[in-house]
């Protein structure tokens, strides 16, 4: 029973080693290709740093100031949230088109629950929270439970969402002042405190620890490892024993939290409640979470890549704004380098080892 | 002897199409009980339908003599039923360990692992490097290598380890020589032997006769989505179970009873 195929006999003098291939001399190039194949958020940390020097030899300490560095932090703010929310989603191989519009309801129900109800600050915001996270519900349970393709779905949502917002709250803003004398609660993380020469929003220090949060979760936990084998190949995922519906409505729930932080993180930012603010930040999400590097085909990248992505449009935008240079510039530069990270991730790819 | 995993009149409808009609299957304690089959004949059907991927229209699967019900396959891991599909279902971009612990992973003890869910990577790393060298699979340099950097026998191997590791009942393998060399099929026929001798039974689905008839305690033959027979390798010739699956030859209504 146990006698091997006689074809297989002629095997047994042949050497025991497996299979050994001359590499030749290591280039650098090759090298550095296999360290960013390991650690995918080097390029985009790489680009920042290049550009923070770039822009700080042209324009001296005018840009390379505690000020100028925590402003970009600042500008950034909100665009880094939700960024963070695009890229759990993007990391599932989806996509979430809806995270402005439910960034923009969130905040809308936390000013008009506070004003138009007279709830308490703190239950308005926890009211738009708790929107957020139903809206993220709707889309998870389509994707994951409907199986409709993500993109269809949040696109479907960006509509809905963004209409509710316009019918709910009459299209009507509510003051900065107004919000101010009220209910100073909803602008909580606009409130400034300064370092030295830089200053910090509390919505700054919350994206940041948003991100190491994310980052944490992501690597060190069961859940996360989930996120990235559901994004990788879902039939494996669910079949090695991961309860990907599960993980995938969570993803979309948490998603759609942090849009309604992104929300009240607005507030803060603006000072007003307005539903015609943000309408580009699913553009600028989705834009960031490219540039730092995280695949669109999912199950692949870092939380920490989408911050530097993030970064690195504001260094952008504030350094070609002190340089003088027409806005259109940014725009300009910003589509080469969302296509340069795309070719990037190309690149990398191919290496194996 | 009872059967430890017996499926009984499983039925299996895709739209027009039945997949399974009114099937039986067992399986005994310790053996190797081969599956073959032409394509198309209901073999993966069967499997699924086994290993809880797939929900039977009719019929009861039993585990030791009890009735289950699966209905995903993360249900038949937990009574103790390992599968090695032939896609290997693992994550390309994610570590040897990761993939070896996905759906089961280890949580530090204490507060870490409690409060913060922090995952035992180190335990995790040593577990998997121990189950790799259990079967000969030291070519593997680094345990956190990415599964896509694998050659196909190497990627077999951590699959068919996973399963060795965590399968207590039952494991099931589709397919598992299929993509592999002379030598690295061997060594996994060498593994299924050993994990016979560890007293856990096998499921092989094989198009490969030579391996079939070299492990196999039992063979069952299936054809047009039921078991048509249960053969004896050292009783039949090779071309005697291809006749057979392939409706050239039709068995001893004696072997059809069985």
């Amino acid at each position: 029973m146990s006698t091997p195929q006689s074809y297989e006999a002629a095997v047994a003098g042949s050497p025991d080693k497996v299979a050994e291939f001359d590499h030749g001399p290591q280039s650098f190039i090759q090298k550095f290709q296999h360290a960013l194949h390991v650690t995918p958020s080097l390029v985009p940390l790489i680009v920042l740093v290049m550009s923070i020097v770039i822009f700080g030899l042209l324009l001296g300490s005018k840009f390379f100031s505690p000020f100028a560095m925590t402003l970009i932090l600042q500008q950034v703010g909100i665009v880094g949230i939700v960024a963070c929310a695009q890229s759990l989603v993007i990391l599932t191989a989806g996509i979430d088109l809806s995270v402005g519009a439910i960034m923009v309801l969130s905040s809308v129900v936390m000013g008009q629950f506070t004003f138009r109800y007279g709830v308490p600050p703190v239950m308005g915001v926890a009211f738009g929270l708790l929107c957020g996270l139903l809206c993220g519900y709707i889309n998870g349970w389509l994707v994951a439970k409907m199986k409709l393709p993500p993109f269809i779905v949040t696109l479907g949502m960006w509509q809905i969402v963004l209409a509710s917002n316009f019918l709910y709250s009459a299209n009507e803003t509510i003051r900065s002042q107004e919000i101010a004398e009220k209910a100073a609660f909803l602008q909580f993380f606009g409130e400034k405190f300064k370092v030295g020469g830089a200053v910090f929003t509390y919505g700054v220090i919350f994206m940041i620890a948003l991100v190491l949060i994310l980052a944490y979760v992501l690597r060190h936990t069961a859940w996360g490892r989930h996120v990235y084998a559901v994004g990788d190949d879902k039939e494996a995922a669910e079949l090695s024993g991961v309860n990907t519906d599960k993980v995938l409505i969570s993803v979309y729930m948490l998603s759609g939290l942090i849009c309604a932080f992104a929300g009240w993180a607005l507030i803060g930012r603006i000072g007003s409640v307005s539903p015609t603010s943000g309408q580009l930040a699913n553009i600028e999400s989705i834009t960031a979470v490219v540039i730092g590097g995280i695949s669109l085909f999912g199950g692949r990248g870092s939380v920490l890549g989408t911050f530097f992505g993030a970064l690195i449009v504001g260094v952008f935008t504030l350094g070609l704004r002190l340089l003088g240079a027409d806005a259109q510039w940014t725009y300009l530069l910003i589509g080469v380098l969302i296509i340069a990270a795309v070719a990037v991730d190309q690149w990398i790819r191919k290496v194996s080892v | 002897m009872e059967p430890i995993l017996r499926g009984r009149n499983l039925v299996k409808r895709y739209g027009k199409v039945t997949a399974l009609d009114h099937c039986d299957f067992e399986l005994m304690p310790g053996e190797i009980l081969a599956v073959i089959g032409d394509n198309g004949a209901g073999k993966s059907t069967l499997i699924k339908a086994l290993s809880g991927a797939v929900i039977p229209d009719e019929g009861t699967v039993e585990l030791d003599g009890k009735p289950v019900n699966f209905h995903s396959p993360i249900d038949a891991r937990e009574a103790g039923i390992e599968t090695v599909y032939q896609t290997l279902a693992m994550s390309p971009a994610l570590s040897i360990a990761d993939n070896m612990f996905m759906g089961r992973e280890l949580r530090k003890p204490g507060w870490r692992g409690q409060f913060l869910r922090q995952l035992d990577r180190s335990r995790m790393e040593e577990v998997a490097r121990e189950k790799l060298n259990e079967l000969g699979l030291m070519t593997i340099q680094n345990i956190n290598q990415a599964v896509e950097t694998l050659s196909g026998g190497q990627r077999q191997g951590v699959a068919v380890a996973r399963a060795a590791a965590f399968g207590s009942k039952v494991i099931i393998l589709d397919e598992p020589t299929a993509a592999l060399g002379v030598k690295e099929s061997r060594r996994v026929l060498e593994l299924i032997q050993d994990v016979r001798s560890r007293g856990i039974p096998i499921i092989l689905i094989s198009h490969n006769m030579p391996h079939v008839f070299e492990v196999a305690d039992r063979i069952h033959v299936h054809r047009l989505g039921k078991r048509l027979c249960v053969i004896d390798p050292k009783q039949h010739e090779m071309s005697d179970a291809v006749a057979y699956m392939t409706g050239a030859k039709e068995p001893d209504p004696e072997l059809s009873a069985a």
